[in-house]
């Protein structure tokens, strides 16, 4: 969906702003706004870049650098912790060959830590996209890697 | 029984997706009744009723209404806060998404009360499912004639929007969620002005977290005399307990008020797995403290949590048995808080760089007395001098770790050969 489009479904004030970055960034196959698009939600909103900018940089889901198609995000709070997150986290890390913060060299996945996904019950828990993985183990966690690598291919 | 289910005893068996499944187990029924009692007496039922806040701090629920209720403004709001982001905590997603329209109608309810005229629901948007299952509920109940103008034809106009958050924990308290929904970074305001008098676009507003609002149909339908009668003298009603860590049965349990930590834990949890023994527990989440197995025969109960200069009383329950090192854990904890803390005030800013260097310090071993003296000082000034929540109670599973498993730290400083 192109900018403009996201942009008329809101009313032109300020507390829309973070619906807006959250709705059209979401469209985005990297996961990351460019400087003329935040130009563009600016000037339809009538306040500063730096504005647009600040609030961009105050909150994790936004992005102004390109991420991997596939966000993996790995709840490392202490409930994840306890259940053994580590083993979990090192898998993910072997099999990617990155660390947390990096993005895997075809683009295809970047690896990050969430805050707390809610699923303390079924920990540990990580997030691809919007969908949540729970109760995971380092067998489950090459199943679902293997199943987005083929996604990618099919 | 342990349990005892009043807010959660519609889950599973209502579709969250129809208004028709909620409506056939008593929903809106209260908000009917509501509308024909006087705005006052709804408020008198809440007082009566000794209902608390449930996300934490524990705040009569009364007076925050009869605040909103006396403002003059011609514009208020009433916010629901479900931006549930304490690590451990996810009652209020179990809230949301089994039966989402608990939470919207006593909204309503509050909102008439009180004289507001427009809602939001600000949810956390790690929280996909709630989002869309609320926003769906919101629509349907607009559809029926429960929102909106004129509501029930009782001349009375109410509506809710529903906002999601984009990844800051800070946002789930009160005043940096208002920033949060005028679309501004979250950071903390000074106070006063509390939220009643000059809350969100600088207009009286009640925020209330998603559970709370839950309560308030059912005070209306038992009233307030007969809801106090559950729980305790100071802490009536129940509450949801979201329990997780090393037991047999993690998950979301509603008991009364008054119901011991321990059983929770061993009756409803099922103790800990695979015959290995509990070493600590902590209460209420990141925020919060983590005492011992010897203390859990204390009650679920506000006074009590009191005790621990925090906000306990969300109710999450985390179990920790006898493999973790209780310094990985603090770390964990001390990382987490400095990652989330927005910058504004310094004791928060700096506290948690200096927090996590000491911590490190006695994980490693490499710590000396005068470490342990620094941290002890320095967790005290964060706690008393942090200008919101966050900064205030992020040392607080420290300090009580300071007193409660004081020996731990001591056999670091010994192992290192001190100074």
């Amino acid at each position: 969906m192109q900018l403009r489009e996201i942009l008329e479904k809101y009313p032109k004030t300020e507390d829309y702003l973070i619906e807006i970055l959250l709705d059209y960034q979401k469209t985005k196959v990297h996961h990351y706004l460019s400087e003329e698009e935040l130009k563009e939600i600016a000037n339809y909103l009538n306040v500063s870049e730096s504005k647009v900018s600040s609030v961009m940089t105050f909150y994790t889901f936004f992005s102004m650098k390109p991420k991997g198609e596939y966000v993996i995000q790995i709840c490392h709070d202490v409930p994840c912790y306890l259940n053994d997150q580590n083993s979990v986290q090192k898998t993910l890390t072997n099999l990617l060959n990155i660390e947390i913060g990096e993005t895997t060299e075809d683009k295809m996945f970047t690896l990050e830590y969430t805050s707390c996904l809610g699923a303390c019950d079924k920990a540990p828990a990580m997030r691809i996209g919007e969908k949540t993985f729970t109760s995971l183990t380092p067998n489950k966690v090459k199943a679902i890697l293997a199943e987005y690598r083929g996604k990618k291919h099919a | 029984m342990l349990e005892k289910k009043v807010l959660s005893k519609r889950f599973g068996l209502v579709n969250p997706l129809s208004i028709k499944d909620y409506i056939e187990h008593d929903g809106y029924k209260n908000l009917r009744k509501a509308l024909q009692m006087e705005k006052i007496t709804i408020i008198d039922e809440v007082e009566k009723s000794k209902l608390r806040g449930r996300g934490g701090a524990g705040f009569p629920v009364h007076i925050k209404m009869m605040g909103l209720a006396k403002e003059a403004s011609e514009v208020k709001y009433i916010i629901n806060n479900a931006d549930e982001g304490e690590p451990g905590n996810f009652k209020d997603r179990a809230l949301l998404e089994n039966d989402p329209h608990q939470t919207i109608e006593g909204m309503i309810i509050s909102a008439y009360a009180t004289g507001a005229s427009k809602g939001y629901i600000y949810i956390r948007g790690e929280y996909n499912r709630a989002i869309s299952i609320v926003k769906w509920a919101v629509d349907q109940a607009r559809d029926m004639g429960f929102l909106g103008e004129n509501i029930l034809d009782s001349g009375f106009d109410f509506d809710i929007e529903v906002r999601t958050g984009a990844g800051a924990y800070v946002v789930g308290e009160e005043f940096a969620l208002l920033e949060s929904i005028e679309g501004k970074s979250g950071r903390t305001r000074v106070k006063p002005p509390f939220p009643t008098e000059k809350g969100l676009f600088g207009k009286p507003t009640l925020i209330n977290n998603v559970e709370t609002f839950c309560n308030i149909p059912v005070i209306i339908e038992s009233g307030g005399k007969a809801y106090a009668k559950i729980g305790t003298a100071s802490s009536t009603g129940t509450k949801l307990i979201s329990l997780s860590g090393n037991v047999k049965n993690p998950g979301v349990y509603e008991v009364p008020f008054g119901v011991t930590l321990r059983d929770v834990i061993d009756i409803l949890g099922g103790g800990v797995p695979e015959s290995r023994k509990l070493k600590m527990v902590q209460l209420g989440g990141a925020c919060g403290p983590i005492i011992p197995e010897f203390m859990l025969d204390m009650k679920i109960d506000y006074d009590r949590f009191e005790e621990f200069e925090s906000k306990t009383g969300a109710g999450a329950i985390i179990v920790m048995d006898d493999r973790h090192n209780l310094f990985e854990i603090l770390l964990r904890i001390v990382e987490f808080f400095g990652h989330e803390s927005c910058g504004k005030c310094t004791p928060c800013r700096e506290g948690h760089v200096q927090l996590e260097r000491l911590v490190k310090r006695f994980l490693h071993k490499e710590s000396t007395p005068k470490d342990l003296l620094s941290l002890e000082s320095l967790a005290r000034v964060m706690h008393q001098t942090s200008l919101c929540g966050l900064g205030q109670s992020s040392p607080i599973s420290l300090i009580s770790t300071l007193g409660y498993f004081r020996d731990e730290y001591h056999d670091r400083i010994e192992f290192s050969g001190g100074e």
